[in-house]
């Protein structure tokens, strides 16, 4: 599966959408979901909660192990993806259509530093190694 | 250098994500595990046992130095092909492996051990031949597979490959097996369901893998297997008992034969204890799922108890979390229990397993 061009990246495979109105969506890779396998619960943060940039905010539980999920930019949860915790099977089937929560950045400069599409394809293939 | 099974090759052939396993080269899944574990409990699915290794004892004191050996009686083996669930234990009562023996005839018994103990076990049988027996011819068969298929239809789907196997093999109760041509068939396994396993020369392993895969039996890996072994019930050496818990700790109290007269090692010990621990099911009722070493917490009777999950995880037929934890032998079902899972107490219910046996869920 190719990686978005449109998208940010984590060394910990979250991806990052910047949105219209300058929230960000976050989900988590194709590649993440691929070496978790069935995914069985996702426990995602609340509406106003803060956190810092790296700072653990949701977890990703499949049949085989549990993951978290960092926040890839300091920032406040503006909106949650409620449905998803019901299926979170979503997420293997579609990981990048899958966003977890969305964030209000609070240092957008942040941003600069996530990875892009070709970045984040060099971490995979150092992974691989 | 991992060690590979006869049957390495014919897994990548059909795509499976391998991992290491204790050392092994050994498929996890092939695509999805919870499809895997459904077509187990509705249809039939098939299981590289071969790093399992199965230990032949040969001559004529060959019962007498199982009835030492082992803690469950082997005195009920009575009919050739009749098995038998059973510990090997230490001294001090300890589980250095859980086990099958196999009663082939009074000169011939075979006995399967898991993957992850082998070398230890046959060290350990090998130095309690050298004062018990040493006329007793052991060997250890690496020159064999082991293929798991278990399932409603796996009977069906095994007569379908090897129609010559089905006169001798249908009318084999549970934990009973045969021999045909070159295939050791038993009607025993570890997910719940009904099937054999099936023990054949490595050599023959692909080509009969093939076959069932050709006649619907859909391959399954470790994956499938812990999650229909943990619904079921079943212990898993290392997580559920080792050498630092005894058989009555976990929950194998009804494998140990403490009637007879017959001493075996660790029986002593075994009288000597006092039994203060049980594992017991529980099932999660708040979202969220349980994990080994996670730490469950009880109140009886104004007091408070604390315990340890031994072995969780989805339970992809009942839809929920469940778990096996070792905790007081006060702890009931009636009890309020929680687990620990990143700082928030969940709450369970404390349960008997199994929780799932041949396709229904009995919690």
């Amino acid at each position: 599966m190719s990686i978005p061009t449109d998208l940010k990246y984590t060394k910990s495979h979250e991806w990052v959408k910047t949105e219209a109105n300058g929230t960000v969506s976050v989900g988590i890779t194709h590649h993440a979901q691929e070496l978790l396998g069935d995914m069985v619960f996702i426990e995602l943060p609340q509406v106003g909660d803060t956190f810092a940039q790296k700072q653990e905010c949701a977890v990703a539980e499949s049949v085989k192990a549990a993951a978290d999920v960092y926040a890839p930019v300091s920032g406040e949860v503006v909106e949650i993806n409620s449905p998803l915790v019901d299926n979170p099977e979503n997420i293997n089937q579609d990981a990048f259509g899958s966003w977890l929560f969305k964030l209000k950045p609070s240092n957008p400069s942040e941003l600069d530093g996530l990875l892009d599409a070709a970045g984040y394809q060099e971490v995979l293939d150092s992974e691989d190694h | 250098m991992l060690k590979k099974t006869p049957l390495n090759q014919t897994h990548r052939e059909m795509n499976a994500k391998m991992v290491d396993f204790g050392g092994w080269d050994m498929p996890l899944h092939y695509g999805s595990q919870l499809e895997e574990h459904h077509k187990v409990r509705q249809d039939a699915g098939m299981f590289d046992v071969s790093h399992m290794l199965p230990i032949d004892i040969k001559g004529e004191n060959t019962r007498d130095f199982l009835r030492r050996l082992v803690a469950n009686n082997v005195d009920k083996l009575t009919i050739p092909g009749k098995a038998l669930y059973t510990c090997m234990l230490t001294p001090q009562g300890g589980v250095i492996d859980d086990l099958i023996v196999y009663f082939l005839s009074e000169s011939w018994f075979r006995i399967v051990v898991n993957a992850g103990t082998a070398d230890k076990d046959v060290a350990w049988i090998l130095k309690q031949r050298e004062t018990l027996a040493p006329d007793l011819e052991i060997t250890p068969r690496r020159d064999l597979a082991m293929v798991a298929v278990q399932g409603p239809n796996a009977r069906t789907k095994v007569w379908q490959v090897i129609p010559e196997s089905k006169a001798v093999t249908e009318a084999l109760k549970l934990f009973q097996s045969a021999t045909i041509n070159h295939f050791f068939i038993a009607r025993t396994g570890y997910t719940g369901e009904d099937g054999f396993e099936i023990i054949l020369p490595a050599e023959e392993a692909p080509a009969f893998w093939k076959a069932l895969h050709a006649a619907g039996v859909a391959p399954a890996g470790l994956g499938a297997r812990d999650t229909l072994r943990l619904e079921a019930g079943m212990n898993l050496y290392g997580q559920d008992m080792d050498e630092s818990t005894s058989p009555m700790e976990s929950g194998l109290a009804w494998t140990v034969d403490l009637k007879s007269e017959r001493d075996f090692i660790g029986k002593q010990a075994l009288l000597d204890s006092k039994v203060s621990q049980q594992l017991v099911g529980l099932v999660l009722q708040d979202r969220g799922v349980l994990r080994s070493h996670q730490k469950v917490t009880a109140q009886h009777d104004g007091q408070e108890f604390e315990g340890e999950i031994t072995s969780g995880g989805f339970s992809p037929t009942i839809n929920q979390s469940i778990a096996l934890a070792r905790i007081a032998s006060e702890i009931s079902p009636d009890d309020e229990v929680n687990v620990l899972v990143r700082d928030k107490k969940l709450r369970v219910k404390v349960v008997k397993y199994p929780f799932v046996r041949n396709g229904n869920v009995l919690i």
